[in-house]
């Protein structure tokens, strides 16, 4: 896996690695670079993993045994429950390490209070974040094969209400794609402007 | 609410199969010749009314694996005019199809969309059969309600299972998406059916499951009816934790499942009768 920005000098604080997913590289990138912390080092998985969320328990064990075998002891996991229905939780509790707080991104991007807070109101959205409308063919038109078969669109989303784009930037591109998605999947559309949400703070407190 | 990927399988790069291929290639071919699938490069133009029973029912298979909607209401409405039973169709045609569709799935080789394309084609076929099957009569192994959990409306799953437990002959209560404690406690006891069943697409959905249940024990029904679970993100120790008699990873094991229950709860009342 790719990992960048490793340095961490002498008398520094603790050299410290974020396990994250690929679906929110470029926001943690983001963020490190706000905050300026150049101990903290990123390793991403393949935002695909999300399409097994079995598998990301074990992706993620193998990699902060690769990053203890590195010397790296402080470790953050990028990610929130993400569908594993609390195994992620269990791994990073064997290993004594963090994970962002929430159940997904959606939720931690928005803030996870925030999030909370809506209960039952957010059922009938679907969500995009900037990757998703980045990524929006790769994610969820191919996956589900609506590509080959457009008229299976109503049996994924016939009771979804609208999409909902949590926008972590300003960006007008992808506020077309976002768009254009809603539309091909027949929803409404909204855009809320989230920012990086929790995942600030996050990272702010490996400071 | 939450991704819907998050539980869907891969299914780009997957060979499409031809829309119609040479019967004797089913005939033939192992495995009912869905091998020949992606390679057989002549077409052939069949007419479904020309072939004899045995190679309608094996072209309804590969239809219904191919979810060609329009050959399957073709095929039973053939079969229905060469008087075969409502049930005969049903079961050897479509509910067999469906099963072979449902191996595959398991197997890795066809995804959720080409089951759900496989579904829509059923479905067409069972719209044909219903009214035949009230009238005509087929044998009937108990009653089922169903429902998604409250906070999801994810029903692709639940409504596979419904077809599914409707075709192995349940009379399947479908209470649709959103489904909440009392609406489920309200339809148990209208309709006081064999099985209850929960679905749910979401981590954060599934542990209403426990709810509902918790709420049949406080009033000392729970042994009333027996409970199937089951949704992308459960496992069988989730199953297990809610108190649920089985969790059923697809529609398939779902039918199976039931029918094992139904039988070993006829066993037990019939043994508490002959004790008695």
């Amino acid at each position: 896996m790719p990992t960048v920005a490793t340095s961490a000098p002498a008398g520094k604080p603790e050299r410290t690695r974020i396990i994250a997913c690929g679906a929110i590289a470029r926001e943690t990138i983001a963020v490190l670079a706000q905050s300026g912390m150049s101990h903290v080092d990123l390793t991403c998985l393949p935002a695909k993993l999300h399409l097994y969320p079995e598998k990301i328990p074990g992706e993620i064990e193998r990699e902060i045994l690769e990053a203890r075998a590195e010397g790296i002891e402080r470790i953050f996991v990028g990610y929130a429950d993400c569908g594993t229905g609390g195994l992620l939780d269990a791994v990073c509790e064997k290993y004594g390490v963090e994970r962002i707080a929430g159940p997904h991104c959606y939720s931690f991007f928005l803030g996870n209070a925030e999030f909370e807070a809506l209960g039952d109101a957010t059922m009938t959205s679907f969500f995009l974040t900037d990757f998703l409308a980045r990524q929006f063919d790769a994610f969820v038109t191919r996956p589900l094969g609506l590509d080959r078969h457009p008229e299976l669109r109503d049996a994924y989303f016939g009771n979804y209400e609208k999409l909902v784009f949590l926008a972590q930037t300003d960006d007008d591109e992808l506020d077309a794609r976002a768009r254009a998605a809603a539309d091909f999947l027949g929803l409404a559309y909204e855009r809320v402007r989230t920012s990086y949400g929790d995942l600030t703070a996050a990272i702010g407190a490996l400071k | 609410m939450v991704p819907l990927v998050l539980a869907l399988c891969e299914s780009a790069g997957k060979p499409v199969g031809v829309k119609r291929f040479c019967v004797s290639g089913i005939l033939n071919g192992r495995d009912g010749g869905r091998k020949d699938l992606g390679t057989m490069s002549d077409e052939e133009e069949i007419i479904l009314s020309e072939l004899n029973d045995e190679e309608l029912v094996l072209q309804m298979h590969d239809d219904l694996y191919d979810g060609l909607k329009e050959e399957i209401e073709e095929g039973t409405n053939i079969l229905l005019e060469r008087g075969w039973t409502p049930y005969d169709v049903l079961t050897k045609a479509l509910v067999e199809g469906m099963r072979i569709v449902g191996i595959d799935f398991r197997d890795g080789i066809l995804f959720v969309p080409e089951v759900l394309l496989a579904a829509n084609a059923m479905k067409a076929g069972m719209a044909i059969l219903r009214p035949l099957l009230v009238e005509t009569g087929a044998p009937k192994l108990g009653s089922m309600v169903i429902g998604t959990v409250k906070g999801d409306i994810h029903d692709i799953g639940k409504n596979l299972v419904g077809m599914m437990m409707e075709g192995a002959g349940f009379d399947v209560i479908d209470l649709g998406i959103n489904t909440d404690v009392d609406k489920y406690l309200a339809a148990l006891e209208e309709h006081k059916p064999d099985i209850l069943g929960m679905s749910a697409l979401l981590t954060t959905t599934m542990p209403y499951m426990k709810v509902v249940i918790d709420t049949l024990i406080a009033q000392g029904k729970r042994d009333d009816y027996i409970v199937l679970v089951g949704g992308a993100p459960l496992n069988e120790e989730f199953g297990k934790a809610v108190g649920a008699d089985a969790y059923c990873r697809d529609a398939a094991v779902a039918v199976e499942t039931a029918k094992n229950l139904i039988a070993r709860k006829h066993n037990q009342l019939g043994a508490r009768a002959t004790t008695a």
